[in-house]
């Protein structure tokens, strides 16, 4: 009996633990896209940013010695990156959309091709506050062992929301995302907002790659993404292009993906392949069920609206 | 002439190309043995394909070699596209394709090839079935894994070990009912958790299932994927022990390390080409344990006890000289049922071992997906 | 006949402007950028070795860029060609597993085929309905629906639909030497790349000389403008996702029938994310399809070479590749832009 709470404890703990630790790359992609897409551009390439980042990173912190110097590098790389999108897709007849997909490929080559001597190599990590001293359960101490990053987050996505909606910048964002006519007869350089915009949320994205390398799973290779970056646009989707709902999609994101190992390592064997698909499986339906052929999505720039 | 104009475009890139290198001049004019290496992953993943990669670096060492090798070469007709180029233009005379996933494409075109030896890692070379010139190499890996086993038998204090496997195939099983079945001769209470990740390179997968598995009471981890770094690494912050897979990764832990299984390709690699370079005939199917020097145990970790030391050099001993046999009845499965009746025994080379889909009684996980 | 020029020549100065980039990189890297291209050359196109090698690799992205293509011709953006390829090989493998043995081969391999290319416009036709009736973004439910096929492949071929034979490479039960596509002629090339090269054409044709090709382009210019002229928009962007899907249920089927013989995860080797990058490249002309698959199966056939002879990393190939995606993208911009590039030779 008392083996079976612990059980049952230790799945709960394993999933806020992992929707803490697997969310927080969710978290600075989402966070970050949302910034683009509010702008009134998609940068479907996150996931050249994160690699990249991780990458960087994790060099860095390993040549250097300090993990926030590789932070800083990712978040460097992700707003070169960003950049290049940004200047592609102001070219006319350019789609955003196909920049990105190119900018993934051209990222995550970079990175491989450059990474290879870092592989073997075990750098400095970056440090974690542990919140959870108080409890006598190793468990629940683990889960709540909190990366500073995790909560530059959750600070940050508070932080866009007021941005959005009370800042003098944050509102010519919102209005170049809103209509690009409306924000060139404001007198707005829309181009110089969405160039910024999506630096922002390049770098973004690539902090969100330097949590994977230097604190969890914490190591660099070539399989170290499963695709995280590739998922923003589908979280903010999901989070309705509100930085506070990211942070619930980015959690809802890696508890998910932390459930399947948690219900094996507790016992419950059948079906991981399809426990693991679970994430995309839910986003699929949430999307299907919130979507509307005949309004627009709640949230979603007016720019994108046109796209019809 | 759209596609006309395109591959004359490709054309002029390849002329403008050769006016300025002289391009790549090979001198094949030499007798040295060459031997191509194709691997599934990247050279240096702490594991598995870099436990190969060392393999190849060790014989490359010796003047009268020539090897080359290929990274991240998928289980499709790009492995067969790869060992021919490795045939054509570089003169292979013996290639060592080193995923089990490569063994059907290596049928494929074994017989095009009649003077190239095709040797493949892991998989059951059949006389019956197969042509003359392929040949199978593998180790019982699970060997060192069983002396593990015994050292975390020792070791654990909450009696619950934890084993983080890719998917559920023979090898794996194998090696995850030896480790059982070493613990559990220290004490038959001991229990081995598994969670399969599905895949063979899943770092968030499988620091995830780490994780999980502290959290559920066990202290020790080990794992079977392409690279274990990620999962000792994982186990060295929480605090727990852990046993290395592939190669040596005790560095990563240094105060949780217990011991590990390791491959040793070098001396596999380096008799080939000795029986290459001797004209001798390289026998189809390369089978051995500790006691051929194929597979060995990483040196034991500073938390290990002396009693653990010696149960398990005791064990290793009966390994040298052939009179250990893990597998020998009655042994359960985790069902209840009875795969090895008492009495009966089957020793490392019996090939029945080679097709297991079973675990054994004390594993909590599911041998199908 | 001035639009058709230019069509040409810019790609191809795009081309040569990403060879050059690629070079500097690689003369960075510390290689011999000349020594490299030769390599590339030779590897790729410098034999009929290397010919067959890069037209065998050429010959899956044909069918899984025809799935990011054809719905581009009508608007939408779909990379779920792993999926659909994924899907279609996995349905395919089963009516061969299924059929082997109680039908002649000719019949097994049409009954695969058809499967294959059912369950693929299914999977992608999904897609295109979803995107048109209820407002779903094609690009990430196609996405989500790719990572939905693979681990629905995995599920099954580990587990309840595994061949005990197949060991520890997990695979479904053979469909059958007999059902297997096999050469064309002499070569070894497999007849998937004949296939590939007969569709693009076939759907070229299509797009270009039927009512039905026309009323896509136009519905993926100007939805509006398209229901406004009566044309049943809805059908059209269903029927462009679905003959994708087709296609890349069609490869599903041919690296199936060609290469394993059986479903296995190998069927989710990239191929459906390569034929994104072929669709862009092609600027999704079914017909400029085919030269752009062999390029890019060229790059990949020298991959290992470059690896051999100049002890360049794997992702090398993939530097290149992204380059030329990223300058072929950007020179979009120029289109009816150059006048004053007309006169001049074409600058290959």
């Amino acid at each position: 009996m008392s083996h079976e709470e612990i059980g049952l404890f230790g799945i709960l703990f394993a999933v806020l633990g992992g929707a803490i630790r697997v969310g927080t790359p969710f978290l600075f992609v989402s966070l970050g896209e949302c910034l683009t897409e509010r702008s009134g551009r998609i940068n479907l390439g996150l996931e050249g940013n994160l690699v990249m980042g991780a990458m960087l990173a994790y060099g860095i912190s390993y040549l250097s010695g300090s993990p926030w110097l590789g932070v800083a590098a990712a978040a460097g790389a992700g707003a070169m990156l960003g950049l290049l999108h940004a200047l592609l897709c102001q070219q006319p007849r350019v789609n955003d959309i196909a920049v990105g997909i190119a900018l993934m490929l051209f990222g995550t080559g970079l990175a491989f091709f450059w990474g290879k001597p870092f592989i073997q190599p075990s750098a400095p990590h970056l440090p974690s506050l542990s919140l959870g001293a108080w409890s006598d359960s190793p468990a629940l101490r683990s889960a709540l062992e909190i990366n500073v990053l995790f909560i530059a987050g959750i600070v940050l996505a508070p932080l866009l929301a007021w941005f959005f909606r009370n800042a003098r910048w944050g509102l010519n964002v919102r209005c170049a995302g809103e209509s690009t006519e409306a924000a060139l007869a404001m007198g707005l350089n829309v181009n110089m907002i969405r160039l910024l915009a999506t630096m922002a949320g390049g770098a973004l994205a690539g902090v969100g790659g330097s949590f994977l390398s230097l604190y969890y799973p914490g190591s660099w290779n070539e399989g170290l993404s499963s695709g995280q970056g590739l998922m923003a646009v589908a979280l903010v989707i999901f989070a309705r292009w509100d930085p506070v709902k990211c942070v619930y999609a980015s959690l809802l994101f890696g508890g998910a993906a932390a459930l399947g190992p948690a219900l094996q390592s507790a016992g419950i064997t059948w079906g991981y392949y399809l426990f693991n698909a679970a994430p995309y499986v839910l986003t699929l339906a949430i999307m299907i069920a919130t979507s509307s052929a005949k309004r627009r999505l709640p949230g979603l720039p007016g720019v994108f609206s046109n796209l019809k | 002439m759209k596609r006309r104009t395109f591959l004359k475009g490709i054309a002029g890139a390849g002329s403008l190309a050769a006016l300025g290198g002289a391009g790549i001049t090979r001198a094949f004019a030499d007798d040295k043995v060459k031997m191509g290496f194709v691997y599934v992953g990247p050279r240096d993943d702490y594991g598995y394909n870099q436990a190969h990669f060392e393999g190849k670096s060790a014989v490359a060492k010796q003047g009268w070699v020539k090897a080359f090798d290929e990274e991240n070469v998928p289980e499709t007709i790009e492995v067969i596209k790869t060992m021919e180029s490795m045939i054509n233009l570089d003169g292979a005379q013996v290639l060592f394709p080193t995923s089990f996933g490569y063994f059907p494409h290596i049928l494929k075109i074994a017989e095009k090839y009649p003077k190239v030896m095709f040797l493949h890692c892991g998989g059951l070379w059949d006389a019956s079935k197969h042509p003359k010139n392929v040949g199978s190499y593998f180790g019982y890996i699970d060997e060192p894994v069983y002396l593990a086993g015994i050292v975390a038998g020792h070791m654990s204090k909450t009696g619950k070990l934890g084993y983080i496997a890719a998917i559920p195939i023979p090898q794996v099983l194998r090696n995850i009912n030896s480790f059982t079945l070493g613990a559990r001769s220290v004490n038959p209470k001991i229990t081995t958790n598994v969670v399969f990740t599905g895949g063979w390179a899943n770092p968030v997968k499988e620091a995830e299932s780490a994780n999980s598995m502290v959290d559920q009471g066990i202290d020790v981890l080990t794992c079977h994927v392409d690279s274990p770094k990620v999962v000792v690494e994982t186990a060295e912050k929480r605090g727990v022990m852990c046993c290395g897979y592939h190669t040596n990764q005790a560095v990563l832990a240094p105060k949780g390390f217990l011991t590990g299984a390791e491959w040793n390709w070098s001396k596999v690699y380096a008799d080939y080409a000795e029986m290459i370079k001797g004209g001798k005939t390289i026998p189809n199917l390369v089978r051995g344990g500790i006691k051929e020097g194929i597979v060995k145990s990483s040196p034991y970790g500073a938390p290990v006890s002396d009693k653990a030391r010696k149960h398990a050099d005791e064990v290793r001993a009966k390994f040298m000289d052939g009179s250990m046999v893990v597998y020998k009845g009655t042994i359960k499965d985790n069902k209840g049922n009875t795969v090895i009746a008492a009495g009966k025994e089957y020793k490392q080379t019996d090939i029945w071992l080679e097709s297991m889909d079973w675990l054994v009684e004390g594993v909590i996980g599911a041998a199908k997906s | 006949m001035k639009a058709h020029f230019e069509s040409i020549a810019i790609p191809s100065g795009a081309l040569l402007v990403s060879l050059l980039l690629f070079g500097v990189f690689i003369g960075i890297a510390g290689a011999n950028p000349f020594e490299v291209f030769a390599s590339i050359y030779r590897g790729a196109f410098g034999s009929w070795f290397a010919w067959q090698d890069t037209l065998v690799r050429a010959a899956p992205l044909m069918l899984t860029a025809l799935c990011t293509a054809l719905p581009a011709r009508a608007g939408l953006i779909v990379i779920g060609g792993e999926g659909a390829m994924v899907a279609g090989g996995f349905s395919a493998a089963l009516t061969g597993i299924a059929l082997n043995g109680t039908f002649p081969p000719f019949i097994v391999i049409t009954c695969m085929m058809f499967v294959a290319m059912l369950t693929g416009s299914l999977w992608i036709g999904a897609v295109g309905a979803l995107r048109h009736y209820r407002g779903v973004n094609e690009t990430i439910s196609s996405l989500l629906l790719n990572y939905i096929a693979i681990a629905l492949l995995n599920f099954f071929v580990v587990g309840m639909l595994k061949d005990p034979e197949t060991l520890n490479k997990p695979s479904t039960y053979p469909i059958g030497d007999a059902n297997m596509l096999g050469a064309m002629g002499s070569s070894s090339i497999h007849w998937g790349l004949g296939i590939g090269i007969i569709i693009c054409i076939a759907l070229w044709f299509l797009m270009r000389r039927t009512t039905f090709g026309f009323g896509m382009d136009v519905a993926g210019g100007n939805v509006r403008a398209a229901q406004l002229t009566g044309l049943p928009v809805g059908r059209l962007i269903v029927m462009a996702c679905a003959l994708g899907g087709a296609a890349a249920g069609l490869a599903g089927m041919i690296e199936v029938a060609a290469v394993h013989g059986r479903a296995n995860t190998s069927l989710n080797a990239g191929y459906g994310y390569a034929g994104i990058l072929v669709a862009f490249l092609a600027r999704h002309n079914p017909l400029a399809i085919i030269p752009v698959a062999i390029l890019l199966g060229g790059i990949r056939a020298s991959g290992g070479l470059l690896q051999r002879a100049h002890d360049l990393p794997d992702a090398t190939t993939l530097v290149m590749q992204g380059i030329i995606f990223v300058v072929i993208l950007a020179s979009e911009a120029l289109y009816g832009r150059l006048p004053w590039l007309q006169p001049k030779a074409q600058p290959a």
